[in-house]
């Protein structure tokens, strides 16, 4: 009750704030336009300078981003950080997927500063949204980028970010899609998380290709995301979007869904070993996550770039090569050749 | 059940911010957005207003938690930093009594190393006794555990003092300086405006924090800034302390309390020859005890103790016959009573008398916002668990806490905070309870609850597992 009276008193003072903020806002907007025509620019400037061309796998004309899902982010962008929000299940899967990347990435540091833990290393999250994951792996010490393809969010980011000096610091957020840096960020991180993107995007193996791109050698790849099944048809889009609401409609297109093997099946020839898929499940009752050994529905996924760039041609004449030389030593060795007979 | 009680939580949540239209009608409106253009202030992670007991170990436990190596914590204290440079001679008369579980929370952060360096009690024994009757309770560990400590206060600040200088690249202490205003964040997730706690000192200056904790003692500021409900109640007692010589020199391992029927009077081992009393009476008579000759105030302590003016033949028969069943039925011997040493002479000054009062918030957190010790809850002494109730809320706050750093969360939000509520809200509102009904239950001399208190006692004396369970539960 204490609620509903003060709700006029809350909406007035809505009102009055949205009237005060307006021109600063407005301004900032135009601000922000003409900063992201420059961007624009700058990247067409950088893409003439590209020393190799043949190696970009696509123009921006070709791009994973699908801009009829850019629409449904665009209208959302303002709500990232209420926890309470249409984005609350982000939040508390936060409780799991922090976690999940730090554990993984600490086993690969011998000994790590406690306090922030993942100090030293570079990280990529490609749709960083409002920076939900993105500010807690920047809390953990991590220097960290956040692209997003939608100008909102990275707005969003960027302001909630500036008003915390550290992670201020720790902290870039970019407004572009993976492609768009994939060039000058060859090698570059110690890990690229793609958290709830991969099935909002159009091409999963050029995208995937872009992620193994930017990992240094022995770098981590973490994905999270609905896997393709009946059950998370069931649940992720009609008991999730058009039932309990937990989830915007429109947010999901089950189409895109991915399943695990899918995945390890575009991510194995990139040179990236799949090291972890772990299930998660949603409570929406408790508005919590837990592990599972069920990957059904959502699941984590852990890979690790190999130590030494494959080139994906001489894989198979290495392995001729080695069968060819076999079977010369077993010719020249008839003791071999009986031994293998056996 | 569970699901339940997290949608009530969030509803609850929701609701919390019902007090904050209170707020903006005082302060001004600008307020809620100025905080762009006070970015250039410090923004801390922690900020703890109240150097007390509870404060000063708050800011410790955090400086010294793993998880917290690189983050800024503030401690705000409004009097000056207390220097002891040796060991006064004179015990001082405002001491407490420390459970177990508080020294488990001291050790882990190297305060108690310094408090056994310097002086302190333990006692194994605990005899509770009634005045109207000869029902007795007697607590004591068998296995020559402590069932606690009695330290002063002075020692236990002195060895937070020094261990909040061995972290002091992460903990700031500003002594002398108190927050008199508090600017909440704006209740909806707006982008555009702060999202920290802006506080403003009384030298004028302003300063940011993710985390506010109040420590600031029973008439928290920042819990009434906060606009947090608070239940209380003033008791028509007030506590006399003082510190006391025995007639002789003894092993005084004992801690004594008699339930008089104007207030429990409490006699606290502090070494071979000293003890400390806590006695807790009408006003009118507190204040008498405080202004009466020495002579006159240790023999009013010792008839407390000793007289049986009280006692009626009706209440002892029954007494007797119930002693006598429980003798039948259990032969084992049942805790004897024990006498308590007699006092020869009070130390000079040390009588100082404080009103008693019972409170507790209806929330110990909010958005960026937690309470502990007295700011979340006051207790009557009789049970001794005033400072043990503030180190139980610290040790499970930075807990939680440290799991949320950890874990790269906003140490600000509800998530984590609400776990520390449940948690600490089920045990303190627990005791609290407990310590008003045995308050109200001893403040009368009426023979039918002299009776039941007479023959609950005798029996719980006799039921060791319910004495055990109320020996864990007060020795967290």
């Amino acid at each position: 009750s204490r609620y509903l009276i003060f709700f006029p008193v809350y909406s007035k003072n809505l009102l009055c704030w949205t009237l005060q903020i307006k021109p600063r806002v407005f301004n900032e907007y135009r601000a922000m336009w003409f900063k992201s025509c420059r961007m624009t620019f700058s990247y067409v400037n950088r893409m003439k300078k590209c020393r190799y061309p043949w190696t970009r796998l696509y123009s921006t004309s070709h791009t994973t981003v699908d801009s009829s899902e850019i629409k449904t982010f665009l209208v959302l962008a303002h709500k990232w950080w209420d926890e309470q929000g249409v984005y609350a299940p982000l939040h508390s899967m936060n409780d799991l997927r922090v976690p999940f990347i730090r554990d993984n990435l600490l086993k690969t540091i011998p000994n790590h500063q406690p306090g922030k833990p993942l100090s030293g290393m570079k990280i990529l999250d490609v749709g960083c949204g409002g920076g939900l994951l993105t500010e807690p792996l920047g809390r953990l010490g991590a220097s960290v980028i956040g692209i997003d393809p939608v100008d909102e969010n990275i707005k969003t980011a960027q302001r909630h970010k500036s008003f915390d000096p550290v992670l201020d610091k720790r902290i870039e957020y970019r407004a572009c899609s993976l492609e768009e840096i994939v060039e000058e960020t060859a090698e570059t991180f110690d890990a690229v998380v793609a958290s709830e993107v991969v099935e909002h995007v159009i091409d999963l193996e050029t995208f995937l290709q872009c992620c193994c791109q930017v990992l240094k050698p022995s770098g981590s790849l973490f994905i999270t995301t609905i896997n393709k099944t009946q059950l998370s048809y069931a649940l992720g889009i009609i008991f999730s979007e058009q039932i309990a609401g937990i989830v915007p409609k429109g947010t999901h297109t089950w189409e895109k869904f991915v399943s695990p093997e899918k995945l390890e099946s575009i991510l194995e020839p990139n040179g990236l070993s799949v090291q972890t898929v772990a299930g998660m499940l949603y409570n929406p009752f408790s508005g919590y996550w837990h592990w599972s050994e069920n990957t059904s529905i959502n699941y984590a996924a852990h890979a690790v770039k190999s130590r030494v760039q494959e080139h994906p041609v001489p894989a198979e004449s290495v392995l001729t090569e080695e069968t060819e030389e076999l079977r010369a030593n077993v010719h020249t060795s008839p003791g071999v050749h009986e031994e293998l007979k056996r | 059940a569970a699901a339940q009680g997290s949608t009530m939580a969030a509803r609850l949540s929701v609701c919390r911010w019902g007090a904050a239209p209170a707020a903006v009608h005082r302060g001004p409106l600008v307020s809620w957005w100025r905080c762009s253009s006070t970015l250039a202030d410090t923004v801390y992670d922690v900020v703890v207003s109240g150097g007390g007991l509870v404060g000063a170990a708050m800011a410790c436990a955090l400086g010294h938690d793993i998880h917290f190596r690189d983050k800024k914590i503030l401690l705000l204290e409004a009097g000056p930093k207390k220097v002891m440079e040796r060991l006064p001679e004179t015990y001082s008369n405002r001491v407490s009594s420390i459970s177990p579980g508080s020294a488990t929370l001291l050790s882990s952060f190297g305060a108690w190393d310094h408090i056994c360096k310097m002086r302190y009690r333990a006692f194994r024994r605990m005899q509770v006794w009634d005045a109207c009757s000869e029902a007795l309770i007697m607590f004591d560990k068998d296995n020559f555990d402590d069932m606690g400590y009695i330290v002063e206060n002075d020692v236990i600040m002195h060895a937070l003092t020094k261990q909040l200088e061995a972290v002091s690249d992460r903990v700031t202490v500003r002594y002398r300086s108190k927050a008199v205003g508090y600017t909440w964040p704006c209740p909806f997730p707006m982008t555009d405006s702060s999202p920290w706690v802006h506080i403003t000192l009384g030298d004028g200056s302003t300063l940011q924090t993710k985390l506010l904790i109040g420590a600031d003692g029973h008439n928290s500021g920042v819990r009434q800034a906060a606009g947090i409900q608070n239940v209380s109640w003033n008791y028509d007692q007030s506590a006399v302390v003082a510190t006391l010589y025995l007639s002789e020199a003894t092993e005084n391992n004992v801690a004594w309390q008699r339930f008089l029927p104007s207030g429990p009077i409490a006699l606290l081992p502090l070494s071979d020859t000293l003890s400390s009393l806590v006695w807790s009476t009408s006003h009118e008579h507190a204040a008498e005890l405080v202004s009466m000759d020495e002579e006159k105030f240790v023999d009013a302590i010792n008839s407390a103790f000793w007289s049986d003016a009280n006692h009626t033949d009706f209440i002892n028969s029954t007494g007797t016959a119930l002693q006598y069943a429980i003798a039948l039925l259990k032969p084992t011997k049942v805790s004897a009573r024990q006498l308590p040493p007699s006092v020869a002479r009070v130390d000079a000054k040390s009588r100082v008398l404080f009103p008693l009062g019972l409170g507790h918030a209806a929330e110990y957190v909010r958005p960026r916002v937690a309470l502990i010790g007295d700011a979340a809850h006051r207790v009557h002494p009789l049970a001794g668990q005033g400072v043990n109730m503030g180190f139980g809320d610290i040790s499970s706050l930075v807990h939680h806490l440290s799991t949320a750093a950890f874990n790269g969360r906003d140490l600000g939000s509800m998530s984590h905070l609400t776990g520390y509520e449940t948690d600490r809200q089920r045990h303190n509102t627990a005791l609290l309870a407990a310590t008003d009904l045995l308050k109200r239950l001893y403040s009368t001399s009426a023979t039918p609850l002299v009776l039941l208190r007479t023959w609950g006692l005798q029996a719980t004396n006799a039921l060791s597992p319910l004495k055990e369970q109320i020996m864990a539960f007060a020795s967290k």
